[in-house]
């Protein structure tokens, strides 16, 4: 794949929330912005993954959080995160980004602490995943720009669409 | 909450990053396109998108000519006109696209006019314009870093992206029309010559 220089991108980013900040004026408001430019993102950037990442169909949930965290992450962010924290029945899962290309340079001011800065990538993996027909919810519960030691994103099954045939026109 | 020993090192005061590091093309154009997309719902036509492109540009400009001078110039700035711009042909440019600019050209028609085309610039790949909107140019968003370099390093001046058709070249060539502040250029005839 063709890649440029990742500041350019960070620092393109960056500019983008500030001028969400300035034109939305409430960081709840920019986080669901955030969230939904990432849903958008999402629903498109699952093509290009499937057609270039050369891997099979996914055998369970823990599967599908393994492809994201070392193989999407991989792809376009040029990073990867670490799958932990599964509850009981592999429903919920964390996935850990240590080296996360959006926060360099990033300073959060402490009037802006509600700010989830990374909020995009939440929504392009929802976007991503509701495409395969899998109904996630996702969030940060922990960011290194808040002081957290690591940045984790808390990963929730919510239900899972088998495709049925024949499709119907009207479905 | 700004407990964690991370916090106590100010940002300023770590290392600055060798900048090596790459990312998909792909991740920044679906970016971009969302951010075109979201500064076309709050906007009434061509001009003022590219306006809103241009003003995003301005602040990655800023923060680049910062980077830029402390790795590649010992934390020295240009002062002189031609300097700053052969850094915008050569420097930033490598920088943000590889290689440099095709041709940096002086106006024949005003003195305070500079130009710096290119083809094929990178935040373009995956963008087709649609009729309605002909003279958009999302290259606007590289005006921006440009203004943003200019402004950062004291050359104030107008920047816009322009598509300009070429002769026997299928694609027209994009042109960064530079034309600086009445200011900058009493400064420099002030300044002895080279």
């Amino acid at each position: 794949m063709d890649a440029i220089n990742a500041e350019i991108f960070t620092l393109t980013y960056g500019s983008m929330v500030r001028q969400l900040i300035a034109d939305l004026e409430d960081v709840n408001e920019v986080n669901k912005q955030l969230d939904t430019m990432g849903y958008n993102i999402g629903i498109r950037l699952i093509d290009e993954f499937l057609a270039k990442s050369k891997t099979g169909k996914c055998i369970d949930f823990r599967d599908t959080a393994d492809k994201i965290a070392k193989v999407g992450f991989k792809m376009f962010l040029n990073t990867s995160a670490a799958v932990a924290n599964w509850n009981a029945d592999s429903t919920e899962c964390s996935l850990i980004l240590e080296d996360n290309p959006l926060t360099d340079f990033v300073e959060l001011p402490e009037n802006y602490a509600g700010l989830s800065y990374c909020n995009v990538l939440c929504g392009v993996i929802r976007g991503a995943l509701e495409m395969v027909n899998i109904n996630v919810s996702c969030s940060f519960v922990k960011d290194v720009l808040r002081g957290d030691d690591v940045s984790e994103l808390r990963l929730k099954l919510l239900s899972q669409m088998h495709e049925t045939y024949p499709y119907k026109d009207d479905d | 909450m700004f407990s964690s020993p991370l916090y106590r090192l100010n940002i300023v005061d770590r290392p600055l990053a060798k900048g090596k590091g790459e990312v998909s093309l792909s991740a920044f154009s679906f970016l971009f396109s969302e951010l075109v997309q979201y500064c076309q719902t709050r906007v009434s036509n061509i001009g003022e998108l590219e306006r809103r492109l241009e003003d995003i540009g301005v602040g990655v400009g800023l923060r680049l000519l910062e980077i830029l001078c402390f790795r590649e110039k010992n934390s020295k700035r240009d002062i002189r006109l031609l300097d700053v711009l052969k850094f915008v042909h050569t420097s930033l440019w490598k920088y943000l696209f590889g290689r440099q600019a095709k041709d940096l050209e002086q106006s024949n028609t005003a003195e305070d006019e500079y130009m710096i085309s290119d083809y094929d610039l990178f935040v373009n790949k995956y963008i087709s314009v649609p009729k309605d909107m002909g003279a958009l140019n999302c290259a606007a968003f590289v005006a921006g870093i440009v203004k943003g370099v200019l402004d950062g390093a004291g050359f104030r001046a107008r920047v816009t992206a322009h598509f300009v058709p070429v002769k026997g070249q299928p694609k027209p060539k994009t042109t960064i029309l530079m034309k600086f502040d009445s200011v900058v250029l009493a400064r420099e005839h002030r300044l002895p010559s080279l």
